[in-house]
């Protein structure tokens, strides 16, 4: 009787002919993938055959926007990208702007944007590696850490008034020199946060639970990762030493000495590894940023493109013409294309500006990691759990604003 | 990290292989810029790739653009590589008409140029023949028109009720 089960219609069926899938939707909003992402997993029992995945629920056309903007309203536009660390996203456009301006930056200014550009990769970093652990079932460590990106953000706040859509500094600089209180937070966060960084990866990394569930887990050579255009830690994890700060130093990150962490398998306990020393690193150069920060002044001298202080606007000439002409978009702008890139919280966060000298960009393409290297997912899930799979998502920290801009 | 290679030697390799099909070349802001010939787009990015001192071994980004005043030229693809052994960057342009939006597909040579070409044709409706899976990615199936050319407005293109101009754009 076994035998006439293989034949249907008076064919025999072979064994993967007569096998059944069954198709599961995770997502749009499911609440295990930490934002809006859409996986049609076509499952054999609880192994992932197959995975589709549709993107774009937050697409907002930003490319678009920026081409009916002034060059200094498309700052608030990249602050949502990826909203973990916009302050990176915000200073990259800034330098962007500044490079095809080709404006003369102080070394001050340079420092100062190290250290909140790191602060940020702290913060970025914070999150990605604790909501692996809540994906593995800790989420004491989640809550515990969170405290410290609540006091990044304060120093954020005390900067530019915001916390999470930062749209910090501008076009040529800072808006004021940092305050006194904002000095003195940073200098207690760097103090006191690497203990419990350390406590944290004490419950963690060694944790024989944890190390169960992400090694081997959602893993990628060094090979498929390139041709797939990984870059940032899911790139190191695979064990390339690729990273934009050292390859091409933006912002006088050559006068500070750190480490690029590399992994070597690729996968989630790979990628959560490199995110954690790289917060080690980062700390490291806030240390020194604050050590042999150079004085000067918190801005450069590009008066066409930096709003100017409300005193001088009531009280100059001068002043209050660069406060129209900025204000009503009749500063000059040089024709060109130029291509900028800065490391995000996640890879490469590139800017392609191309300009006709208009008072807004003619056109501006972002190169979002996250939209990069999130295609690689279904390669990257195929044979594993459908519990790993949430796993590999968020060691990939795919953040839903940079990966549909 | 220093260059390893300058700019002009890429290009005089470049110019020495290809011939005829770099139609120009200009360094702007430290990047080597290359319109190139859209018929040999894959072999030049082939070649690139592969080739034993430049080795472009990786594709930084793909887009589209649009230049709707330059006739018979409307359309481009902008690629942008990057040689990590090398450290250095090189951007290739290929224009096309608009009434011929086709452009040979790279994901054979980058298989990250899958969605990358998806977002082009999704954003300039740029036909990438030679791509498995060329749906729209960002925006919606059923949209109607290509967002990112410069005809439609900012806001919904298919409204009539609406201009940019009462906006002060």
């Amino acid at each position: 009787m076994a035998k006439n089960e293989n034949i249907i219609n008076g064919v025999v069926q072979t064994e993967e002919e007569l096998k059944q899938y069954n198709y599961l939707n995770l997502g749009p909003t499911h609440p295990a993938t930490h934002g809006i992402f859409q996986n049609i997993l076509k499952m054999d029992g609880e192994i992932i055959v197959d995975a589709q995945p549709t993107i774009g629920y937050i697409h907002r056309a930003f490319e678009k926007l920026a081409e009916h903007r002034p060059y200094y309203q498309v700052t608030p536009i990249t602050d949502r990208l990826n909203y973990c660390s916009s302050p990176i996203n915000n200073i990259g456009w800034h330098m962007t702007v500044e490079k095809l301006i080709k404006a003369e930056i102080p070394k001050r200014v340079d420092y100062m944007r190290v250290i909140i550009m790191e602060l940020a990769r702290i913060a970025d970093h914070i999150i990605c590696n604790s909501v692996i652990a809540v994906d593995t079932g800790a989420l004491t460590g989640f809550l515990y850490v969170f405290q410290w990106r609540e006091k990044i953000y304060e120093i954020y706040e005390l900067i530019c008034g915001t916390r999470l859509t930062t749209n910090i500094g501008r076009i040529g600089g800072f808006e004021r020199d940092f305050s006194d209180d904002v000095w003195r937070r940073i200098q207690e966060f760097v103090d006191e946060f690497p203990a419990a960084l350390k406590e944290f990866e004490k419950m963690v990394m060694r944790n024989r639970i944890f190390m169960d569930r992400t090694i081997k887990v959602g893993p990628i050579s060094g090979e498929r990762a390139l041709a797939y255009g990984f870059t940032g830690p899911n790139l190191r994890a695979a064990g390339v030493d690729y990273d934009v700060r050292v390859m091409s130093p933006y912002s006088s990150y050559q006068d500070f000495d750190f480490i690029i962490p590399v992994g070597t398998n690729g996968d989630t306990y790979d990628r959560f590894c490199v995110r954690e020393e790289e917060m080690w690193q980062s700390l490291h150069i806030i240390k020194q940023a604050m050590q042999k920060m150079p004085s000067g002044d918190f801005k450069g001298d590009v008066p066409e493109f930096y709003l100017p202080p409300k005193q001088d606007v009531y009280n100059t000439m001068e002043g209050l013409i660069w406060h129209f002409k900025i204000v009503m978009g009749e500063v000059h702008v040089p024709k060109g294309q130029v291509y900028h890139s800065v490391e995000g919280g996640n890879g490469e966060l590139g800017f392609y500006l191309v300009s006709d000298g208009g008072r807004q960009p003619y056109r501006l393409h972002f190169r979002r990691p996250c939209y990069i290297y999130y295609q690689a997912y279904p390669e990257m899930i195929k044979g594993a759990m459908l519990s790993d799979a949430i796993i590999t998502m968020s060691s990939m920290n795919v953040i839903a604003g940079e990966l549909d801009a | 990290m220093e260059n390893k290679i300058e700019n002009h030697l890429v290009e005089s390799l470049l110019r020495e292989q290809f011939g005829d099909a770099i139609k120009a070349s200009e360094e702007s802001y430290g990047m080597l810029d290359i319109t190139v010939s859209r018929d040999k787009i894959v072999e030049i990015l082939h070649w690139l790739r592969d080739h034993s001192i430049l080795q472009f071994n990786f594709l930084t980004s793909l887009c589209g653009m649009h230049f709707p005043e330059v006739k018979n030229a409307e359309l481009s693809v902008v690629y942008h590589l990057h040689s990590f052994i090398n450290n250095v960057r090189i951007r290739l342009h290929i224009f096309f008409p608009a009434n011929d939006a086709n452009a040979p597909s790279v994901i054979e040579l980058f298989p990250t140029a899958n969605w990358m070409e998806r977002e082009a044709f999704d954003f300039f409706g740029i036909r990438f023949t030679g791509h498995p899976d060329l749906r729209r990615i960002l925006n919606v199936e059923d949209m109607q028109y290509h967002p990112l050319l410069k005809q439609y407005p900012l806001e919904d293109g298919t409204r009539t009720d609406k201009e940019d101009k009462y906006f002060g754009r």
